[in-house]
């Protein structure tokens, strides 16, 4: 490594150092009371270890040695063991109150800073939600929150690490500042030593992270495509593969082995090596009558009970790079601009079917180039089915999500019922329009809740809703009938069921603006039909409906055809089936279903 | 006076120092990747498909008996046979870390009662060899302590990797019925979390279970050599101290279960919440799904806090308890030290000892939560060894003939050994050479699994597969793998180039052949147009590619072994209008003058079939080509209806019109 890099580095270190200290302060500030009781709790602990240290010398001086130089009286006897006795308890009570507030100072600060992220996550437009992965953001308030408050542990410890070496030094010196002198010559060896350990463990612990990373790779792939595998007889050489990455992690693994064989032993024996150079010292500083034998016993045992937190210094130091990284992924959420504004006039929407108009709508997602949508017009007239139809990528989804204002567009504007869709006032809006996502998303919950979805609605509300979704008599079917749970530990539905239930979940809202984004592609075509013609005859509502089988498409009254962000024809089925491209389309999408 | 804060911020000795803490993150749950994903099991709506429930295979753990710690650590070491040599290697280990420990109080005696205090009073020369030797022996013993772990570390790591080799091999080596997809996840853990966990497990927390108990042991002898009256007092006091922990150490673990399931809450809510982001928005839902994960959120904080009192108050007691002994120690041996000829020396070595013999203590309580979690994914690694290996290959077999196979399924049953019932029964089928057969039916019928049968991925538990007169369990595997090919629909490519993954068709295969194969099925135009060609990277599992590309390298894949018969799994996701044609073509390319069995999901291919297998719960309700199944009006008819309906019915009025 070069000397630049070398200072480059260390100045990283600096920062994420300096940063790591500001980013404490930010979770102290978050929770005072805890963390200040549990420095308190630290505190004692501290001068209560020195003071161990110091009574049992005193002990050794009052107690020990006058019982073998001519006896010594039960009542000495017993004070020493009351004093031993009393450090000991205040002690406990100094560590067992520090361990709890610092452990509820970390849990209240990933509990403030997971909450945050909940509250974050909930104003973040869904444009957000939809360039991100949802096991991206689901580490953010796990990883992410553990990672950058890990360092809260060792923290209250720390503090307490700091105040024990002050009163141990002083106690050393007030003591004998010549052995003194030893101990402040050896125990920075050990915090250094340390030092020296953790970076040089750090590149091959990183390396072993990395292989264990290649060897779940393999395991991963050659395991799900264990069907190939077999088909093509390739069993043995995946199992070399496999042997191949094993045994380089074992190789990263020993060589971290080796380290920690060379360096733990040493944490151990360097300490002793500095008792034994103290036991050598003091035993002829005792025979010059410098110090007595109970002060050295006192020595010994400090030199004890500091040669661990020393080592143990550094590790606040080393946790704050990895805090700083993962406290700067959670910034980035909290940073993230929220995009939609709340409706600035909050009108209402006119009585019955509402319209639909889309004027020069442009819509481009975060983080990509060109606009999914690009001067999208058209309109919608109110009772009218309208079918949107596109090739993969074309916007319609994207359509769907600006018509229910999850996302506003970037310019233009959408119109229902002649209002503009950011004057609407959010309680219309969801009230009014009610989408059928591509995905039927239902939750771990009963069927019945899965359709009200916190709505007041009656039992015969839903029935009549499960019954214009063709969904009832399923249900009925089910062991406990709408009050069945689905879920993992429920009752899984096929495809086709969970479509309906979502389609019932629209309806039970009478929607005056229905919209289903291929909502029904894994419902049986008759049943289909049967569900929209029920919903045309019993409902007065618009219905734009995203679609991919030639039967759904049949079914609307007109059709907008979508590519490249904009409608390039529109017209009944038949009319557009003169649209070469159209045409070309929809016979893919017939050779594709079945 | 002692180290007992030691233990309670440090752990076991050998872990870096940060042993606390790293449980506490363990078990709170924030484990290695893989083992998380296990854990976070994603709500009802994550996925939009139902499993195909009549194809899942039974748990192949209950068949076996949950074995004791021992019997996994008896059974273990027999299958990790250099796992005897890490014994060795800890146990001396532990006796080197023991004599260091017992060393110092010892020479501290020594110094006292015959350097100051000795018959002519200070004795320097003594002294100072005490100290040269002392020091000596703790370098050596530093050495002694390096070599021994290193040694132990080459054992356990050398036996960690056989283990999960044997295991990743044995794995590849069980049939396809014994590895179904929900299995697949488990399989995967077991050879990355499980056996992870058990190397952790193996350099750090079983060193402790031998050199606590050597210290200890080595502390209470030294104790007993000054003082037996001492040494029962002191452990009068130090016993209570087991209960003690011992209780702790089971609210503990329940306090952590209860994190571990709160967690596992927090999560599905947070998942369901961003999951469903779309439909929470749309239907306003926004205020009461927020409640909803604050408040798992909250709960989780609770227990957390619950969890928190036990960490705070295990460690803290073995150090109370010392201090009980100790002042116990100092009382009556000061006032019958005399008595019993102890030495001022001797009772100073004494307390120290008492420091030594409790500190192991709490390092074991805290390896206890540890060692029943390794030993739960040993017994989990060892359970997958236990798996027997169903498909017996016969050596060396007999070899198929090439050219398109005649194939002849014969009282065929199926069935997992769960007792679920049969998957397939009763099939008999004869397939002429070269014929073209359609299998349809709806999800779960057993189509899939009669596919499986035919290229020998599992054996029907009833009758025989008959190809070219002889029984697929007699067929020499090469011969087999060569002659049945199976293309899955997912069309799984291997992180590689297109060219590697096609050469996997044929072992031996050029460079020249991956080209002619392409050709062979009209595709040199298709690889000439992607920028790399035959070297493009395929991604993981072929993902770089489009689910079209994926299926055409497949099939050229499945060209390279000229197959006399092809079992082919129609994709069911759509794919673009150009890419399709494609592989129609391709398709057709590579079934002209082979046998070919096709598990039909658009009904256009059993249309062009010669015959078509209508499979409905795990039978063969109709057999004949299309147009007599299509008259008979029964399950094909109706299939065909509503299929027709799906896509056809208006293009065919309006060319009608």
């Amino acid at each position: 490594m070069s000397a630049d890099q070398d200072t480059e580095t260390k100045n990283e270190r600096r920062s994420a150092t300096r940063q790591g200290f500001r980013l404490i302060g930010k979770y102290i500030r978050m929770h005072p009371g805890p963390f200040t009781i549990a420095v308190a709790g630290s505190s004692v602990y501290a001068l209560m270890t020195v003071l161990s240290a110091v009574v049992l010398g005193r002990v050794t001086d009052k107690v020990l040695t006058p019982a073998f130089n001519g006896g010594v009286s039960a009542g000495t006897a017993w004070a020493g063991a009351i004093a031993i006795m009393a450090v000991a308890v205040i002690r406990a009570g100094g560590i067992v109150t520090r361990r709890y507030f610092a452990g509820m100072t970390w849990a209240r600060v990933c509990a403030t800073l997971r909450i945050r992220i909940v509250d974050r996550y909930q104003e973040l437009p869904l444009a957000y939600h939809r360039s991100h992965p949802t096991g991206e953001l689901m580490a953010h308030s796990e990883a992410d929150v553990m990672g950058a408050t890990d360092m809260l542990h060792p923290l209250p410890y720390s503090c307490a690490v700091v105040m024990l070496i002050v009163f141990a030094l002083v106690a050393l010196i007030l003591t004998d500042p010549f052995m003194a002198i030893i101990g402040i010559a050896l125990l920075p060896g050990l915090t250094i030593l340390n030092r020296i350990y953790m970076r040089r463990v750090e590149d091959p612990a990183r390396r072993a992270q990395e292989r264990i990373g290649d060897v779940s790779a393999v395991a991963h792939e050659s395991i799900d495509g264990a069907l190939v595998v077999k088909t093509l007889g390739r069993e043995h050489s995946e199992v070399e593969r496999m042997s191949e990455r094993a045994s380089r992690l074992r190789d990263e693994r020993i060589r971290m082995g080796w380290l920690r064989a060379a360096f733990e032993p040493a944490f151990e024996a360097i300490p002793n090596l500095g008792i034994v150079i103290l036991v050598g010292v003091g035993a002829w500083r005792v025979s010059t009558g410098a110090i007595s034998e109970g002060t050295l016993v006192q020595f010994i045992s400090l030199f004890l009970l500091l040669a661990f937190p020393m080592r143990l210094i550094g590790f606040l130091l080393s946790d704050m790079p990895r805090a700083v990284v993962s406290w700067d992924r959670l910034q980035e959420v909290f940073d993230e601009p929220v995009a939609l504004a709340a409706p600035s006039k909050e009108q209402d929407l006119p009585a019955g079917a509402l319209g639909v108009s889309a004027r020069d709508v442009t819509f481009t997602y975060p983080d990509a180039g060109t606009p999914v949508l690009d001067g999208l017009t058209f309109e919608v007239r109110p009772n009218e089915s309208v079918a949107v139809v596109g090739p993969t990528g074309s916007g319609k989804s994207t359509l769907v999500t600006l018509l229910d204002r999850l996302m506003d567009p970037d310019s233009g504007a959408l119109l229902l019922g002649g209002v503009d869709l950011r004057d609407v006032a959010a309680d219309s809006l969801r009230r009014d329009v009610a989408v059928v996502f591509q995905e039927s998303f239902l939750f771990a919950s009963t069927i019945r809740e899965n359709i009200a979805l916190g709505l007041d609605v009656s039992d015969a509300e839903i029935r009549d809703a499960t019954r214009l979704a063709r969904a009832h008599d399923f249900v009925m079917s089910l062991p406990s009938g709408y009050d069945t749970v689905l879920g993992e530990r429920g009752v899984t539905l096929s495809g086709g069921q969970r479509q309906r239930i979502a389609i019932a979940r629209a309806l039970v809202r009478k929607p005056r603006l229905m919209i289903m984004d291929d909502a029904t592609s894994a419902v049986d075509p008759t049943v289909e039909a049967a569900i929209l013609d029920g919903l045309r005859e019993e409902l007065a509502t618009t219905l734009v409906i995203v679609a991919y089988r030639v039967s759904t498409i049949a079914l609307a009254d007109r059709v907008l055809y979508l590519d490249g962000g904009r409608i390039v024809a529109e017209g009944t089925h038949q009319e557009l089936l003169s649209h070469p491209d159209y045409e070309a389309m929809v016979r893919a999408y017939e050779r594709g279903a079945a | 006076m002692s180290r007992p804060e030691r233990q309670q911020d440090q752990g076991s000795p050998g872990r870096t120092g940060r042993g606390r803490r790293w449980t506490l993150l363990r078990v709170v749950g924030k484990q290695e990747p893989e083992s998380r994903r296990e854990d976070v099991v994603p709500p009802a709506g994550y996925d939009g498909q139902v499993p195909d429930s009549l194809e899942t295979p039974p748990e192949p753990a209950a068949a076996h008996e949950p074995k004791g710690a021992i019997a996994v650590l008896r059974r273990g070491v027999r299958e990790s046979p250099e796992l005897r040599a890490g014994f060795g290697y800890t146990l001396a280990l532990a006796l080197v870390v023991a004599a260091a420990r017992v060393l110092l109080p010892i020479m501290i005696q020594q110094v006292i009662d015959r350097g100051i205090n000795g018959p002519n009073g200070f004795d320097a020369t003594f002294v100072i060899a005490m100290t040269v030797a002392v020091g000596i022996l703790t370098i050596v013993l530093y050495f002694a302590a390096r070599g021994a772990y290193r040694r132990l570390v080459r054992a356990s790591e050398t036996a960690l990797f056989g283990l999960r080799v044997k295991t990743f091999e044995h794995i590849h080596e069980l049939s396809i019925g014994a590895q179904n997809a929900e299995k697949r996840g488990a399989f995967v853990a077991r050879v990355t979390a499980d056996v992870d966990i058990l190397g952790q497990f193996m350099e750090w927390g079983a060193v402790s279970w031998f050199t606590s108990p050597a210290v200890m042991v080595g502390a209470a002898i030294g104790m007993l050599f000054y003082s037996w009256q001492l040494t029962l007092i002191a452990l009068f006091f130090v016993a209570p101290l087991l209960l003690v922990l011992r209780v702790l150490q089971r609210g503990m673990l329940a306090a952590y279960d209860r994190v571990r399931s709160r967690v596992g809450d927090m999560l599905t809510e947070f998942s369901e919440s961003l999951m469903g982001a779309a439909v929470v928005r749309s239907y306003g839902m926004e205020e009461r799904t927020n409640a909803r994960v604050k408040d798992s959120i909250h709960r989780r904080y609770r227990a957390e806090l619950y969890g928190n009192r036990y960490q705070a108050t295990i460690f803290t007691v073995a150090d109370l308890f010392g201090a009980m002994s100790m002042a116990a120690v100092v009382v009556v041996g000061a006032l019958f030290g005399v008595r019993w000829g102890l030495s001022l020396g001797d009772l100073v070595a004494f307390l120290f000892l008492i420091t030594v013999f409790i500190n192991p203590l709490s390092e074991l309580s805290e390896t206890f939560d540890f060692t029943q979690q390794a030993i739960a994914g040993w017994r989990k690694v060892l359970g997958v060894l236990d798996l027997p290996v169903d498909v017996v290959e016969p050596a060396p077999g007999i070899p198929l003939p090439t050219g398109a196979l005649e194939v002849r399924a014969e009282g065929l049953e199926f069935g997992y050994q769960d007792g679920s019932g049969l998957v397939l029964r009763g099939i008999d089928v004869e397939i002429p050479a070269g014929a073209h057969i359609a299998v349809v039916g709806e999800t779960g019928c057993g189509k899939t699994t009669f596919a499986k049968l035919l290229c020998r991925m599992a054996d029907p538990t009833c009758g025989r597969i008959v190809v070219d007169g002889i029984d697929l369990r007699q067929v020499a595997p090469p011969s087999r793998r060569t002659a049945i090919r199976m293309v899955p629909q997912d069309g799984f490519l291997f992180d590689t180039t297109i060219r590697d993954n096609v050469k996997y068709g044929r072992e031996g295969a050029t460079d020249q052949d991956v080209i002619s194969s392409f050709r062979s099925l009209g595709l040199d135009d298709w690889v000439a147009s992607i920028p790399d060609g035959l070297d493009t990277a395929v991604g993981e599992r072929g993902e770089s590619l489009s689910v079209g590309e994926r299926q055409l390298v497949a099939l050229a894949r499945a060209q390279m072994a000229s197959p006399g018969l092809l079992i082919l799994d129609e994709a069911t996701s759509a794919v673009d209008p150009e890419t399709e044609r494609m592989v129609g073509e391709a398709l057709e390319r590579l079934s002209a003058g082979r046998t070919t069995v096709t598990i039909a999901h658009r009904l256009s291919t059993a249309e062009a079939a010669d015959s078509v297998l209508v499979f409905d719960r795990g039978r063969i309700v109709e057999r004949g080509t299309h147009d007599e199944l299509l008259r008979k009006g029964g399950t094909y008819a109706r299939l065909y209806r509503s299929w027709l309906g799906n896509t056809r019915a208006d293009l065919e009025e309006e060319r009608a019109g």
